[in-house]
């Protein structure tokens, strides 16, 4: 079977060429985009969480005013506002130091009216690089920005987390002549999860559902090709013409979200089982007489 | 001696990719597009850029001597995102005006001041009723200074028409040329009322402290105007269009 004239073709045969285009492709790669987002972002947002957590309940007070407006602030902003307004600042924070660093001799302003001018050695990525290169940078950056709004409620959780622990498991360790530190790292540590997994699993769901905001970043994520493809195709400008079927495609992503989501859920309630095992929880009270 | 040759090699490879460097260096302009308005840009079933300003572009970065990389971007932060140096020019079916002029430079036009129509499913429509546009082009600002007229906006050209379809809107304004093909093609739509130009034409926006890049594009356009270039690209991306040049 050849997809060279698509015309002659009719019923599954015209589908399977249609939906093997070279802009099909770039459609089913974008789904590898927001996965690998998801896998990336979900742990760095973690260790920003905990070190924002960590941070906010320093002994050494500027530190801990430092997590705490990292996380009221953070949690405060709409994250669109963020998204638009972060991106670039970051993008051009990064593109200035390096102008600063790179370009001792340049005399002309950065910002001239409108432009923002940096010399050539300092773009980020360089306007010579491919555009692959230009895509990973932005897809970085997504990344970042993900990593920085969901750490905020991430170190929020986890403060809470933290601050459940019964009092009476630290008092022990302290009683068996454990440092503040290692009473941290080996008592309240491992038994807070069990506390911020709820917390935390709302935020993966929530960070699942974001991921659209890509677009917003100049990321071509799922949603973007579902609206170009969906959109109506003339005779004059493409082999496969069709009409409005935006449709069909969003409910494809329905189908992909939901799907996403449900598997999280079971995984989710697997490691909850897991993490609840041996605690001082009601619901590790319930599997010890279980297995008793 | 072994280690003098490995030297020896190692500089020239270091000077070669030196100048390789420099002179790529100078030459490389990233060319921004929406890719969502055929005839003038679009995604091909490839997925790559395709259209009248795909070939005007590639044709003005060959006389310009310049290497061009195309990147597609939203309308709605198109010209935030090139004076911010995300890329070097806007070549996007984008009409001269003195509202965009304040913010970025434009070259001269590579394409003439084209009628702007209405498509509506009823050959009643007078001007008056809901009319979609696309968000921040010369025709939405049209709609808004008209007489009896409710704008909404779309994020793309597409998505106007599609309200039209689907009844939210009683006419969709746009490009002619954009809409011509949709037309033909749809038994339901028809052009109604009268149509209207708007803009100065379609220039190539630059950065305005791009006055070396502008002027660069100028000559090319210059050039493919005289020598019936621009003509040719014309009459061959727009159906029953004569080249005006």
């Amino acid at each position: 079977m050849t997809c060279t004239d698509p015309e002659s073709l009719h019923g599954i045969a015209w589908l399977a060429c249609y939906l093997s285009s070279g802009k099909h492709m770039l459609f089913y790669s974008s789904f590898g985009t927001v996965l690998l987002l998801l896998a990336i972002t979900a742990p760095v947002s973690l260790a920003f969480g905990f070190m924002g957590a960590m941070a906010a309940r320093a002994g050494f007070a500027p530190l801990r005013w430092l997590g705490l407006a990292y996380t009221s602030v953070v949690r405060g902003v709409p994250d669109i506002v963020f998204f638009l307004f972060f991106v670039i600042a970051l993008d051009q924070g990064i593109e200035y130091l390096r102008h600063e660093a790179l370009c001792p001799g340049w005399t002309e302003p950065v910002r001239q009216g409108n432009d923002f001018i940096v010399c050539p050695e300092a773009k980020a990525p360089l306007s010579t690089a491919p555009q692959w290169v230009h895509e990973v940078y932005n897809f970085m950056l997504a990344v970042f920005t993900f990593a920085i709004v969901f750490g905020a409620f991430a170190a929020n959780v986890l403060i809470g987390a933290m601050r459940a622990v019964p009092r009476a498991q630290m008092e022990t360790a302290e009683a068996y002549g454990m440092s503040r530190r290692q009473a941290f790292w080996r008592i309240l540590v491992p038994q807070m999860w069990t506390y911020a997994l709820p917390g935390l699993s709302n935020l993966w769901m929530i960070l699942i559902k974001a991921t659209p905001l890509l677009f917003l970043l100049g990321v071509e994520d799922i949603v973007y090709w579902a609206r170009e493809l969906g959109g109506s195709k003339n005779p004059r400008f493409s082999s496969y013409p069709h009409g409005d079927w935006r449709i069909y495609y969003f409910l494809a992503l329905l189908v992909f979200y939901l799907a996403l989501t449900k598997v999280s859920e079971v995984g989710l309630g697997r490691l909850t089982r897991r993490l609840s095992h041996g605690q001082a929880t009601a619901a590790g009270e319930a599997m010890r007489k279980a297995g008793a | 001696m072994m280690m003098k040759k490995l030297f020896t090699f190692g500089a020239a490879l270091a000077l070669t990719a030196g100048t390789a460097m420099a002179e790529s260096h100078a030459q490389t302009v990233r060319m921004g597009t929406e890719g969502a308005y055929p005839p003038y840009n679009f995604l091909n079933d490839a997925g790559e850029v395709d259209g009248y300003e795909r070939d005007v572009g590639d044709e003005l970065c060959k006389r310009a001597e310049l290497s061009c990389e195309w990147v597609t971007n939203d309308w709605d932060s198109i010209i935030p995102n090139l004076v911010s140096g995300n890329y070097d020019t806007i070549i996007a079916g984008m009409s001269i005006t003195d509202e965009r002029d304040e913010v970025i430079d434009f070259s001269e036009a590579y394409f003439p001041a084209d009628p702007s129509a209405f498509a509506s499913m009823s050959d009643s429509f007078d001007g008056t009723g809901v009319i979609a546009a696309q968000t921040g082009t010369i025709q939405a600002s049209h709609v808004a200074s008209m007489e009896g007229a409710t704008l909404i906006e779309f994020a793309t050209p597409d998505e106007t028409v599609a309200a039209v379809k689907n009844g939210e809107a009683d006419a969709a304004l746009a490009d002619k040329a954009f809409l011509e093909p949709i037309v033909a093609e749809d038994a339901e739509l028809m052009f109604a009322g009268d149509d209207v130009v708007l803009g100065d034409g379609i220039g190539v926006g630059v950065r305005e402290s791009d006055g070396e890049l502008k002027e660069k594009l100028n000559v090319a356009i210059a050039s493919m105007k005289e020598d019936g270039t621009l003509n040719t690209l014309i009459e061959k991306w727009f159906e029953g269009m004569k080249g005006p040049y």
